[in-house]
C-alpha cells in the first residue's frame, strides 16, 4: 500500500520541529508529515521514494535554508533540477529575510520564501494558510505526467 | 649649454663681430677714398701751378740771357745758356729760335727723337706754358731793344709729380692696410670683450626658456662695465628663480609625497571598511537568522504552555506567561527594525524624479489603523517633483506622519500640516503637528537610535524611527532639523540636497 506523505518538514531544530509539528497537527494536517533533519536526509527521502514505485512523492516541501550537511538552497537546487520531483511544491520558510537567500531561492525556482514570524501566534496562522493552499487549493501535476 | 654652444649661424646679417668689422672696414674704406680722391685732384693742380710758375721762371731767364746771342748770332752762347738747364732734371729739351722761326740753338737731357726740337716753328709764338700728358711746354718770346728777336721753347717732364702721386697712393694703400688690420683688432677685442659675454648672456637664457635649467651661469667679468654688471644681474636672478624653483620641487615631492601617503592610506581604511561591511553582514545574517529562532521557541512554548495549562496557571501564571510572550514580540521588533537601519546603511540609492505629493497620499492612506477613532484635520500643499529615491523617501514619510499622528493623540483634534518653503536654492520641506512636542534642551537626542523622549506607556515606540529618516535624509545629501515646543507641537524640516527634478 503506498504510503502518503503530505508534507515532508525538512528542519535541524528539534523545537522549531516541535513547534511546526504542532501547529499542523492543531489545523489536522500532521498526518502525512515526515521530517528531515538535514539536506541529505531530505534528498534520500524525496529521491528515495520518487524511485519506488510504491510510494509517492511528498505533496509540499516545507525547508528551512540553515541545514547541517546539504543546506537547504542545495537542497532546493537538487529538486528543482530533477524532472521527477521539479513539480513539487517547496516553500522556504527561515528566520532569515536576507535580500540574497530570498533572490537566490527565487532563482532555484522556489513556489514561496516565507519568513517564520517570531510570534507563535502568526506562525500558526501562516502554517494553516500554507497547508490549506498547497495541499487543497492548489494543483500539481503528477510525476508521470510531468515527463518524469 | 655653454655660450659656444649657441648656435651663431642661425643669426641673421652675422654676428656683432662680423658687423663691426664689416663697419670699420667701409668706414675706413670711405675715409681713405674720400681723402684720396680730394687730396690727388689737389695734388696735381697744386703741382702743375707750381711748375708752371717755375717753368715760366726758366723761359724769362733763358730769354734774358739769350738776348745777346741772339743780337750777335753766337750759337754757341745760345746753347751754353741752354745747357743751364741740365741743373733741373725734369726738363727734356730746350730751344731757342730766331725771330723768324728756325732753330737757333737747342739741348736735349738725353738726346733721341722723341724730344729733339724742331728746326722751324711757326711764328708767332704766343707765350704760354702747355700741359698734354705727361710734358708740360713752355714758351717765351725774346725781346731785345723793344722787339722780338725769337722765342725761347722748354719741354718739361711732368714724371716726377706722377711719381709723387703714386707714392701718396702707395701710403694710402699702406695706411688703409694698418687700419684695416686694426679695425680686425679691435673687432676681436670687442668680441672678447662684448660678443662673447652676449653669447654666454644668449646661451644662458636659452637653456633657461628651452630647458628650465636653472643651474646655468653666465662667468662673470667685471672688464667690460654694464655688461658685467648684466651679467651679475641675470646670474643673481637665475640664483633666486632657482632657489625657488628647487622651493617649488621640494613642495611637489612633499606633496605627493602626502599624496601618496593619503591614497594609500585611503585604500587602507577602504579595505578596512569593505572588511567591516562583509563582517558587518555577515553580523546582521547571523542575528536575523540566529537572534530570532530563540525567541520564536520563547514565544511557540509559551503559546502552548497557555493553551494547553492555561487553566492550571491560575490568573496570575496566565499574567506572567503574557508578559513574557509580549516581551519576546518586542524584542522580535527591536531585531528586526534594527537590521532594516543596518540594511539602510549598505543600500544603494536608486534617485529619480518622484512626486512627493502622491506619496504624501499614499502614506496618509497607510496609516488609516493609527488614526482610527481621531479627528485629524490634514493641512496640505502641493509638493515639487524632486530627485530622490521614491522607496527610502516613503519611509521618511511615513516616518514624520505616524509620529505626528501618534503625539497628537491628546489633542481633540489634531491638526497636522505638511508643506514646503522656497527661499532660493533647494526647496525646505516641513511636517508641522499641534501634538505634545518637547523641550528643545533634548532636540540632539531626538535622532539617536533607541533615543526616546516620551516613556513607553504614554507613546509606544522603540526609538529607531527618526534614526531611520535622518539616515535616509543623509544619504540623499540633505539635513533635517527639528523645532518644538513642550505641550505646543513639533515641526520637523528636511532638504534633500539636490536641485528640483
Amino acid at each position: 500500500m503506498t504510503e502518503k506523505i503530505d508534507i515532508l518538514l525538512v528542519e535541524d531544530n528539534a523545537d522549531d520541529i516541535e513547534l511546526a509539528v504542532h501547529a499542523l497537527r492543531e489545523e489536522k494536517l500532521a498526518n502525512g508529515i515526515t521530517i528531515a533533519r538535514d539536506g541529505e536526509e531530505a534528498l534520500d527521502i524525496i529521491f528515495h521514494r520518487s524511485g519506488d514505485a510504491d510510494t509517492a512523492p511528498p505533496r509540499l516541501i516545507l525547508l528551512d535554508l540553515k541545514l547541517p550537511k546539504i543546506d537547504g538552497l542545495e537542497v532546493l537546487r537538487v529538486v528543482k533540477n530533477d524532472p521527477r520531483t521539479k513539480a513539487i511544491p517547496i516553500v522556504v520558510m527561515t528566520s532569515s529575510k536576507e535580500e540574497r537567500d530570498l533572490v537566490e531561492s527565487y532563482k532555484l525556482g522556489v513556489n514561496a520564501y516565507v519568513q517564520k514570524p517570531v510570534g507563535f501566534d502568526a506562525f500558526r496562522s501562516i502554517v494553516k494558510e500554507l497547508g490549506l493552499f498547497w495541499l487543497v487549493i492548489n494543483q500539481t501535476p503528477s510525476p508521470q505526467a510531468f515527463g518524469a | 649649454m655653454t655660450a659656444a654652444e649657441y648656435p651663431v649661424e642661425s643669426f641673421r646679417g652675422g654676428t656683432i663681430q662680423q658687423k663691426l668689422t664689416r663697419t670699420s672696414v667701409v668706414v675706413i674704406l670711405t675715409a681713405l677714398v674720400l681723402t684720396t680722391s680730394a687730396v690727388v685732384p689737389y695734388y696735381l693742380i697744386a703741382g702743375r701751378r707750381s711748375i708752371a710758375g717755375e717753368l715760366n721762371v726758366q723761359a724769362q731767364m733763358i730769354a734774358l740771357n739769350s738776348t745777346s746771342a741772339l743780337l750777335f748770332d753766337d750759337e754757341r752762347a745760345a746753347t751754353e745758356t741752354l745747357a743751364a738747364l741740365q741743373a733741373d732734371r725734369n726738363v727734356l729739351a730746350a730751344a731757342i729760335y730766331t725771330s723768324r722761326g728756325t732753330l737757333f740753338a737747342s739741348y736735349e737731357a738725353q738726346p733721341s727723337s722723341a724730344t729733339a726740337p724742331r728746326t722751324t716753328i711757326a711764328v708767332p709764338v704766343r707765350d704760354a706754358i702747355r700741359f698734354s700728358g705727361l710734358l708740360a711746354q713752355a714758351d717765351q718770346t725774346i725781346i731785345a731793344r723793344g722787339r722780338t728777336a725769337g722765342y725761347v721753347h722748354i719741354v718739361y717732364s711732368l714724371r716726377a709729380l706722377l711719381v709723387d702721386v703714386v707714392r701718396f697712393l702707395l701710403i694710402t694703400a699702406a695706411v688703409l692696410v694698418v687700419a684695416v688690420f686694426g679695425a680686425l683688432m679691435a673687432a676681436r677685442r670687442v668680441q672678447r670683450d662684448l660678443t662673447v659675454p652676449i653669447t654666454q648672456l644668449a646661451g644662458a637664457a636659452l637653456a633657461v626658456s628651452r630647458k628650465t635649467d636653472y643651474t646655468v651661469r653666465v662667468p662673470p667679468n667685471h672688464a667690460i662695465g654694464e655688461l658685467g654688471m648684466l651679467i651679475d644681474t641675470f646670474n643673481a636672478m637665475l640664483s633666486q628663480i632657482q632657489a625657488r624653483d628647487e622651493e617649488l620641487d621640494a613642495s611637489a615631492r612633499r606633496y605627493q609625497r602626502l599624496n601618496e601617503d593619503l591614497e594609500r592610506r585611503v585604500a587602507e581604511r577602504t579595505s578596512e571598511l569593505q572588511v567591516i561591511n562583509k563582517e558587518l553582514e555577515a553580523f546582521t545574517y547571523s542575528v536575523s537568522h540566529d537572534l530570532r529562532a530563540p525567541l520564536r521557541r520563547i514565544d511557540g512554548f509559551s503559546g502552548m504552555l497557555a493553551e494547553k495549562y492555561g487553566p492550571e496557571l491560575g490568573t496570575d501564571g496566565t499574567h506572567f506567561l503574557a508578559r513574557i510572550r509580549e516581551g519576546t514580540l518586542h524584542m522580535g521588533r527591536l531585531i528586526d527594525d534594527l537590521l532594516n537601519l543596518a540594511r539602510l546603511g549598505r543600500k544603494e540609492l536608486t534617485p529619480r524624479p518622484t512626486d512627493l505629493t502622491s506619496i504624501v497620499t499614499r502614506v496618509i492612506d497607510g496609516l488609516g489603523r493609527e488614526s482610527e477613532g481621531r479627528t485629524i484635520q490634514w493641512k496640505r500643499e502641493p509638493l515639487p517633483v524632486v530627485q530622490c529615491d521614491p522607496a527610502l523617501m516613503e519611509v521618511v514619510l511615513t516616518n514624520l506622519l505616524s509620529n505626528a499622528v501618534k503625539y497628537t493623540r491628546p489633542r481633540a483634534e489634531a491638526v497636522i500640516e505638511i508643506g514646503v518653503e522656497r527661499n532660493g536654492g533647494a526647496p525646505t520641506f516641513f511636517v508641522k503637528d499641534n501634538g505634545v512636542g518637547f523641550n528643545m534642551k533634548y532636540a540632539d537626542k531626538l535622532f539617536g537610535a533607541f533615543q526616546r523622549l516620551h516613556r513607553a506607556d504614554e507613546f509606544e515606540g522603540i526609538g529607531i524611527g527618526l534614526a531611520t529618516v535622518q539616515r535616509i535624509i543623509h544619504k540623499h545629501n540633505g539635513r533635517i532639523w527639528v523645532d518644538a515646543e513642550l505641550n505646543r507641537g513639533a515641526t520637523f524640516y528636511f532638504s534633500i540636497g539636490g536641485t528640483p527634478a
